[in-house]
């Protein structure tokens, strides 16, 4: 179970005011409009300067190898004001299958880059807009000297920024990570507009030849591309609890300031029974995600079984705070010139990357045996 | 000195431990290994085994029913690492606390916390060894939820009090020696108006009834007063201050409510799963057959998993000096899972279910429906799920407004 430290609580009180001071939603709000969306380098700069895109990353390679659980921290916060960032794409994603599954060439011709935030790296792992790892249909196959991979990715965050691209593809012996340079022959990129106004592309893969080096770890090694994944969903799980935080109080203050019939309707039973459920749901939340993250940094066994629940959980709990807040707002959260409908798109959006509820439940069940 | 006197660091804490093992070695009867029952509280006065009885007194008389009670007021005296070690050690030996009821659980706590050095001194020692059994006087036929507008009239008659009125929902009634209550000394003033009274109740003028329930149980009792004497001494804190200890000792209650759940929720019965595979099987896939209630069950099973994490994380906080709000929050999760986990039973079991009594069914199908039934409770006691609502909103989220 995870109690924070000093010096989690310290990483996560500066990336608290970091977000607040830095990054507010209307930092975010002011991206959207300005017409590339989702793509912020001074903003991640300063997320570098902090030292966040190297959490996870072993000193040796630059980075501060403070853990998941301060990286989980900082997601948290800096998603709950909607920072658009590659923190999760790279600093996590990326990151861990690297760190997990990379070669000492391989580690130290990227993670020194990882870590100081210089290169952007994401994973490209879904073919189509649901999350279906068991199998892909993006193929590679041996060469003489090396692979060759053929097929598409869908929706890859972040990848429209991204110098280094993480692609899962079957192989004869099961499925494989690739480390792909965005500028190899056969690679193309198209932006994918989705409603959270983030950075998200598409991938066709044409023949795209690699070197042997390009492989991360050993074809058919599932239980890698499975650790990778469970990294990623607890990290989309951190950032959804961020989000689900800030929904909840923004909502809360409405609340609190909103007059109707000459009262604060906070003051009403009936939404305060609807306050005190989704403040329990959050807490339950909570629970989940920072018990993920610890599981992760104490190489726990029920790891998988964990990351389920973190993720499952969120995106019930987002799922159910992102419509309350709209309809506790009103009018008001209506319209554009308001940050709910920002939460609300975002959460979707999340929700469907990296397994919805029902992908997770299903998985927990089989990984409890029935 | 005695290790659990030193001030315990990690070679005193060893020591402890092995004092702890040749204790239980010499007091534990081996034969009681396992036999915990933990639905005792509920199913009523059962008699107990001589050996059970010498457990009783033994760890009674040790302190260590109550183990982090103070020990001049008969409690073990430890803190929590060695709390935590003693719980260790029984657990591995088999051995259970039978010091336990609403004396443990409710009203000790807050006599430590209220009463005078001399109430202390008589009610705290007889808690600690189990040997006399309160009965919670607060809920009446007109004050449930809104419990402030309880009526039994407590009249000052100088060295006495004169108590009239009808308690409810006392838990125990029927076989507790003493009740703590919440009475009314001023008719004038609400809130400020309710006194914490410890009333025996062997005393001329107390009636009780037991209410039967859904369940076919009796774990509670309607309690009639008429013109019932009680010494002043038995006034616990203030006149017209008893609100402020009757809300500390809810606290402790919904505390141990919500502890409860977190517990039986998961060990009892054991999984939702295992008992789907019992009575539906399982398909080619290896997985239950019927994918609705295979999901609903996942569902639950994560639930419960976030519950007991919470539970977890709350103590750890709340053990660091942050605030400790969540009571309501476990209650209500606690109740809403332990209802849960009987419905999934009961429809994994289809009509033996709702098995009654006699023959054709298991015990545990016997077992269910009366869990089942007695389960509706948990979310109506201890303040109902809408009460804990309240508490969250006004309390925690502060919408109570000016």
């Amino acid at each position: 179970m995870a109690v924070l430290n000093e010096e989690q609580r310290l990483l996560r009180d500066m990336a608290r005011d970091w977000a607040d001071q830095q990054s507010p939603v209307s930092a975010f709000r002011r991206l959207r409009d300005s017409g590339t969306p989702g793509v912020d380098p001074a903003t991640w700069q300063s997320m570098a300067n902090m030292g966040w895109a190297g959490i996870v990353i072993p000193e040796a390679h630059g980075g501060s190898n403070f853990g998941y659980l301060g990286l989980g921290l900082v997601l948290e916060e800096s998603a709950r004001t909607l920072t658009a960032s590659p923190l999760a794409a790279s600093a996590l994603g990326a990151a861990s299958a690297l760190v997990l599954g990379g070669n000492p060439e391989q580690q130290a011709r990227y993670l020194p880059g990882i870590a100081s935030g210089e290169l952007i790296a994401c994973l490209a792992i879904d073919d189509g807009p649901r999350h279906q790892p068991q199998s892909f249909s993006t193929r590679a196959s041996r060469s003489d000297d090396g692979w060759v991979l053929h097929g598409s990715k869908a929706f890859v965050a972040e990848g429209g920024q991204a110098q280094l691209l993480v692609v899962a593809a079957e192989t004869d012996s099961g499925p494989a990570l690739f480390l792909v340079e965005v500028d190899t022959p056969g690679l193309e990129r198209a932006a994918r507009h989705l409603a959270d106004a983030r950075d998200h592309c598409a991938l066709q893969l044409d023949a795209v030849v690699l070197p042997e080096a390009a492989l991360l770890g050993a074809a058919g090694d599932r239980k890698l591309l499975d650790a990778v994944l469970d990294r990623a969903r607890i990290g989309a799980a951190a950032e959804m609890l961020g989000m689900a935080v800030q929904s909840f109080n923004l909502t809360l203050d409405y609340l609190k300031t909103r007059v109707q019939f000459d009262e604060i309707i906070a003051r009403f039973q009936a939404l305060q029974h609807r306050m005190a459920r989704l403040f329990t749901e959050i807490e339950l939340l909570r629970s989940t995600v920072e018990e993920a993250l610890a599981a992760i940094d104490r190489d726990d066994p029920e790891l998988p079984q964990l990351a389920s629940l973190a993720k499952a959980t969120a995106n019930d709990t987002l799922h159910l705070m992102s419509r309350e807040m709209i309809q506790l707002h009103g009018g008001i959260g209506m319209t554009d010139e308001h940050d709910a409908g920002f939460y609300l798109k975002r959460a979707r959006v999340l929700e469907n990357s990296w397994g919805n509820a029902s992908f997770h439940r299903d998985r927990y069940a089989r990984l409890c045996g029935y | 000195m005695t290790a659990q006197e030193a001030a315990p660091g990690g070679d005193a804490l060893e020591v402890f431990r092995r004092d702890v093992q040749a204790w239980l070695q010499e007091n534990f009867p081996q034969e009681l290994a396992g036999q915990d029952n933990p639905l005792a509280a509920i199913e009523g006065n059962a008699p107990a085994s001589p050996a059970a009885q010498a457990w009783k007194a033994a760890i009674g008389s040790r302190g260590w029913g109550t183990p982090t009670w103070p020990r001049e007021y008969g409690g073990g005296g430890l803190d929590h690492r060695q709390a935590k070690i003693l719980n260790e050690e029984m657990a591995a030996v088999g051995a259970w606390n039978p010091i336990g009821g609403m004396g443990v659980m409710m009203l000790g706590p807050t006599l430590l916390e209220f009463a005078s050095e001399e109430q202390k001194r008589r009610h705290i020692p007889p808690i600690c060894r189990s040997e006399i059994r309160w009965c919670q006087g607060y809920s009446e036929p007109g004050a449930g939820s809104d419990l402030a507008a309880l009526q039994t009239r407590a009249e000052d008659c100088g060295d006495h009090y004169l108590i009239n009125g009808q308690k409810t929902w006392t838990s125990g009634g029927q076989w507790a020696d003493w009740c703590f209550a919440l009475v009314r000394t001023d008719k004038q003033r609400k809130h400020d108006g309710i006194s914490f009274l410890l009333i025996d109740m062997q005393s001329p003028g107390v009636e009780v009834r037991p209410i039967q329930l859904i369940s076919g149980t009796s774990p509670f009792c309607e309690t009639f007063f008429t013109d019932v004497r009680v010494p002043k001494e038995n006034l616990v804190g203030e006149e017209n201050g008893g609100w402020t200890i009757g809300k500390r000792l809810l606290q402790h209650e919904r505390t141990n409510l919500s502890g409860g759940a977190a517990g039986r929720g998961g060990r009892g019965g054991g999984s939702l799963a295992k008992i789907g595979e019992y009575y539906l099987g399982k398909n080619d896939a290896g997985q239950l057959p019927d994918a609705d209630l295979r999901t609903r069950i996942a569902r639950f099973e994560m639930r419960q998993r976030a519950f007991r994490l919470t539970a977890q994380r709350v103590l750890a906080e709340a053990r660091s000096g942050a605030p400790a709000a969540a009571s309501s929050i476990l209650k209500n999760v606690g109740a809403e899972l332990t209802q849960e986990r009987a419905e999934l039973t009961l429809e994994m079991m289809g009509l033996n279910g709702l098995g009654w009594e006699g023959d054709g069914f298991t015990p545990q199908e016997l077992m269910a429906t009366r869990g089942w039934l007695w389960g509706k409770a948990v979310s109506i006691y201890g303040g109902t799920a809408e009460i804990q609502n309240n508490v969250i909103a006004k309390r925690i989220l502060g919408m109570q407004g000016e």
